[in-house]
């Protein structure tokens, strides 16, 4: 019973930890896009962790921190998913370390073919 | 001890919410904030789990549950705001 | 346990968000700044053991707000296109 709480309160321990590499990553990465990578990852990864330890510690509080973490897990990829796609769509500027922008060349390809030029003659 | 390391905890996530208040006063854009918005209401959740732990109530649950659901309606009103696309 | 410090602290932090909303430049901003001084108040009503008042600050001084005002700046950018 004793070994069980000290175990859930490392994990919890565990998730701050994540918790404040994801916002040191805000604050460390270049560009608008690896913020979002770094903000979003990280603090899910810290939360499902955090909840979880302080399951072990309650065991029951189990069952409402267990609709919690799904919640957590379904909706915190998506609204970072929509900021990013929107962040995308207004043309926020990317880092000079940047190599491939994939939507960028689906986008430019969309208006060649619709120009009826070849985008393989410009390589 | 279990108390210990979860105030160790609780102090690591001040620490996060202090971060990213940087990341807001510099961020040069509307859209980095919103990064910073969606961030701190992450790290809420588990403050507000934690708190639950300190004073040994398990209603305090029920606040985190609403907060992360209308948080996420926010984030994406926001991003359809820069998008152009709301209403 | 004794949770006067976590008050402080929310309360300092509180603060500084309350001022950058007053001295934003853009109108977005300010309403960001705006939703996370409500965030921090629900967080405060339940270190104060109100968890009611918590309740209710996050649904409507968070969520709802922040909504309602966005809603009503972009009807404002809308008309002032037109």
């Amino acid at each position: 019973m004793e070994t069980i709480e000290i175990i859930g309160a490392l994990i919890t321990l565990a998730g701050s930890i994540f918790l404040v590499l994801g916002s040191l990553g805000l604050v460390r990465m270049p560009d608008l896009y690896t913020r979002i990578q770094a903000g979003t990852k990280a603090s899910t990864l810290g939360t499902i962790l955090t909840l979880f330890g302080l399951g072990l510690i309650h065991l029951d509080w189990m069952g409402k921190l267990i609709i919690l973490i799904l919640f957590v897990l379904l909706t915190n990829p998506i609204s970072s998913h929509i900021l990013a796609r929107s962040a995308h769509y207004i043309k926020t500027p990317v880092s000079k370390l940047t190599k491939v922008d994939k939507l960028k060349d689906k986008e430019t390809e969309k208006t060649s073919e619709a120009n009826h030029t070849n985008p393989e003659d410009e390589l | 001890m279990i108390n210990t390391i979860l105030t160790i905890a609780t102090v690591l996530i001040f620490i996060s919410f202090i971060l990213s208040g940087y990341r807001f006063f510099k961020g040069p854009d509307t859209a980095n904030r919103t990064v910073t918005f969606d961030v701190m209401t992450i790290s809420s959740i588990g403050l507000i789990a934690l708190i639950a732990h300190f004073a040994n109530r398990i209603i305090y649950l029920d606040i985190a549950i609403v907060y992360g659901l209308l948080s996420f309606m926010a984030v994406i009103i926001i991003a359809k705001y820069l998008e152009k696309e709301l209403f | 346990m004794n949770m006067t410090w976590i008050a402080l602290i929310i309360g300092l932090i509180m603060l500084i968000m309350a001022f950058a909303a007053i001295y934003a430049k853009k109108l977005a901003v300010a309403i960001i700044a705006a939703g996370v001084v409500s965030l921090l108040a629900s967080i405060l009503y339940l270190t104060l053991a109100a968890p009611d008042v918590a309740m209710t600050e996050a649904a409507i001084g968070s969520g709802l707000s922040t909504i309602i005002f966005f809603y009503a700046i972009n009807k404002i950018r809308k008309q002032s296109h037109d």
